[in-house]
């Protein structure tokens, strides 16, 4: 029972940043129709500038429960300075191309970004401890948890609940879809098509960066962090279904407790069981779980 | 058919003498070139049905881990029996999945290609016996029995990837011309005709993966006799990454450009990573944004005649 209920605690925390970034992955990928390889830099990019931000904010002697606000920050601050840098001055060419020609381009912005990021901030690792240590320890059982992997459940869970509000009910919300629906209609009605493009990209950056910023204080900010998290997010936005939320959210779980299965029951696994499961759920759906079959085009 | 036999073979006869006056590090770096183009060849077979594999990684680690264990522990060296076995392992391990992927198109095909890569490379990593994640290192190959002095061995590897190279070129050139080729091309215009008109979609789809894992395996198995090392990062999906790389830059227009591609590649790989050591990355995704833009369809296109021949 108590192993049970560590694997659950364990798996939601680390669904929960998951999802934060899968969401980013799965609207883009809704609106514009760009499975972005590239997120897992804008991720960096988020716990980067939240390592040099908190660490300016501590040095200044500010009162350590205001670094959470400055993560915020730092994550807006990447979406505002980056989204319309890559989204207008080169995304923008590519539209209309094959699906995976565009997954191309956001590979070769990968590459790009891989050292764009080592040349601001080096090639040394950043810590950033203090925010996780914010909310203490908290008793389940006889178990004791860190309370910042709880607080990410529950940042998760009012991340989740903002976007779906912000897409369902309200009316920027209905000129998205609109546009997800027939970018063509949605133009002869008056809508900017690309101004919806840019910022829906920018939604999907800040979602990256706030993932990325809020996981800064649990990991070793340094090259390379981007990799993993690309195709651990990809896994999620397949297993879900590409441009669903509610996918996004259940793919989110079903990774973070496949791999916290594996971390504690079968540890040779946890490198591969991800996959594996992406890969079952694809045999057996093969648009994801929450994807409608589309019929062939003749 | 014969001009083509005698044009491949002028081809193989003028590479090999000009490899011999080359010098040991560009040798070193062409026999990568040809040996991930091949790899490379295996995802335009994929690419001319409409779909592109994400995970060939796995078939490039089936093929060396293949190779780099029978020479280990069954002993036997032949630089041309290795590569051979390398792809038939990487045809076998990945061939009853075949059937399954055929029925899988645009995004979704990659993905769960990719997926395989990674369930590959999570296992090999932690496979002890295997080396886990530091992977381990094979000898020298030898040539029909002889044993070969230090100065030959990268020129035999070299000689023996051009011989593949040159051969499977030939064979993916006669290929794509062919019934089935034809059929592929057809599939990725639109597949429901091809079926009304009697053509089987799925199995034309399998073969194309069978006969990219073969060349995936054989590519893997080269490039470990020429490194003398393997690892399980040759599945990790950056190395995928980089053969779909290749393949997009030269189109399916080409096989001639798959090569010259992939030679491409490592020459920029290569010279960027010399002259700007911090942004050879930077250099490589403006490289590849440039090839998308202006020449959409890859280098291959830039051949002069007819289009769409191969």
């Amino acid at each position: 029972m108590q192993l049970a209920l560590t694997i659950l605690v364990d798996g939601l925390s680390y669904a929960s940043w998951l999802f934060i970034v899968a969401l980013g992955l799965t609207l883009v990928f809704g609106v514009l129709k760009i499975l972005n390889i590239a997120h897992g830099s804008f991720y960096a990019l988020g716990a980067y500038a939240a390592a040099s931000v908190v660490a300016w904010f501590s040095g200044s002697g500010a009162s350590p429960s205001l670094s959470l606000l400055a993560m915020l920050l730092a994550a807006i601050a990447v979406a505002i300075l980056t989204a319309p840098l890559t989204e207008r001055g080169l995304l923008r060419f590519y539209y209309g191309r094959d699906e995976v020609l565009l997954v191309l381009v956001t590979y070769a912005m990968f590459l790009m970004m891989e050292d764009i990021t080592k040349l601001i901030w080096g090639a040394n690792p950043y810590y950033v401890s203090e925010p996780y240590a914010l909310f203490g320890n908290i008793d389940i059982g006889r178990q004791s948890y860190v309370g910042y992997d709880l607080f990410l459940v529950v940042l998760a869970v009012v991340v989740g609940l903002a976007v779906w509000w912000g897409l369902n009910r309200t009316r920027a919300g209905k000129i998205v879809t609109a546009v997800i629906h027939s970018p063509e209609i949605a133009s002869s009605m008056g809508i900017k098509v690309s101004r919806v493009y840019m910022v829906s990209f920018a939604v999907g950056i800040f979602l990256a960066a706030l993932g990325g910023a809020f996981t800064a204080p649990m990991i070793s900010v340094q090259p390379g962090v981007s990799v993993g998290v690309i195709i651990i997010s990809f896994a999620v936005v397949i297993i879900g279904g590409l441009g669903s939320i509610e996918g996004a959210a259940i793919g989110a779980i079903i990774v973070g407790l496949a791999r916290a299965l594996a971390v504690h029951i079968m540890p040779v696994a946890e490198l591969f069981s991800v996959y594996l499961v992406m890969a079952l759920v694809l045999v057996f759906r093969p648009e994801g779980l929450f994807q409608r079959i589309q019929a062939r085009k003749i | 058919m014969i001009k083509l036999l005698i044009t491949a073979l002028l081809v193989f006869l003028a590479a090999l003498a000009a490899g011999a006056f080359v010098p040991r590090w560009l040798q070193f770096m062409l026999t990568m070139a040809l040996a991930n183009g091949l790899v490379s060849l295996g995802i335009v077979f994929l690419m001319r049905g409409g779909v592109v594999a994400f995970g060939q990684g796995l078939m490039s680690a089936i093929g060396g881990y293949t190779a780099a264990l029978v020479f280990n522990m069954l002993g036997w060296q032949d630089a041309i029996l290795l590569p051979l076995l390398g792809g038939l392992m990487a045809c076998l391990i990945t061939a009853p999945f075949a059937p399954l992927l055929a029925g899988y198109r645009g995004i979704f095909f990659s993905m769960l290609t990719l997926a395989m890569s990674m369930v590959g490379y999570g296992i090999l990593v932690k496979t002890d016996s295997l080396g886990g994640s530091d992977g381990f290192n094979m000898g020298r190959v030898t040539l029909f029995g002889q044993t070969l002095a230090d100065q030959q061995v990268s020129f035999t590897v070299y000689a023996v990837t051009l011989f593949f190279a040159v051969a499977s070129s030939l064979f993916a050139r006669i290929y794509f011309s062919s019934t089935r080729g034809l059929i592929t091309q057809a599939i990725k215009d639109n597949e429901l005709r091809v079926e009304y008109m009697g053509g089987s979609v799925s199995r034309s789809m399998a073969i194309n993966f069978w006969l990219a894992s073969f060349l995936g395996g054989l590519g893997g198995a080269l490039a470990v006799m020429a490194l003398g090392h393997i690892e399980p990062n040759f599945s990790y999906w950056t190395a995928s990454g980089e053969f779909v790389f290749v393949a997009i830059l030269a189109g399916t227009q080409s096989v001639v450009a798959i090569m010259l591609s992939s030679v491409v590649l490592e020459v920029v790989r290569s010279f960027s990573s010399s002259y700007f050591p911090n942004t050879w990355q930077l250099a490589l995704g403006l490289f590849l944004l440039l090839v998308i833009r202006f020449l959409p369809q890859g280098l291959g296109s830039l051949r002069p005649g007819k289009k769409d021949a191969s």
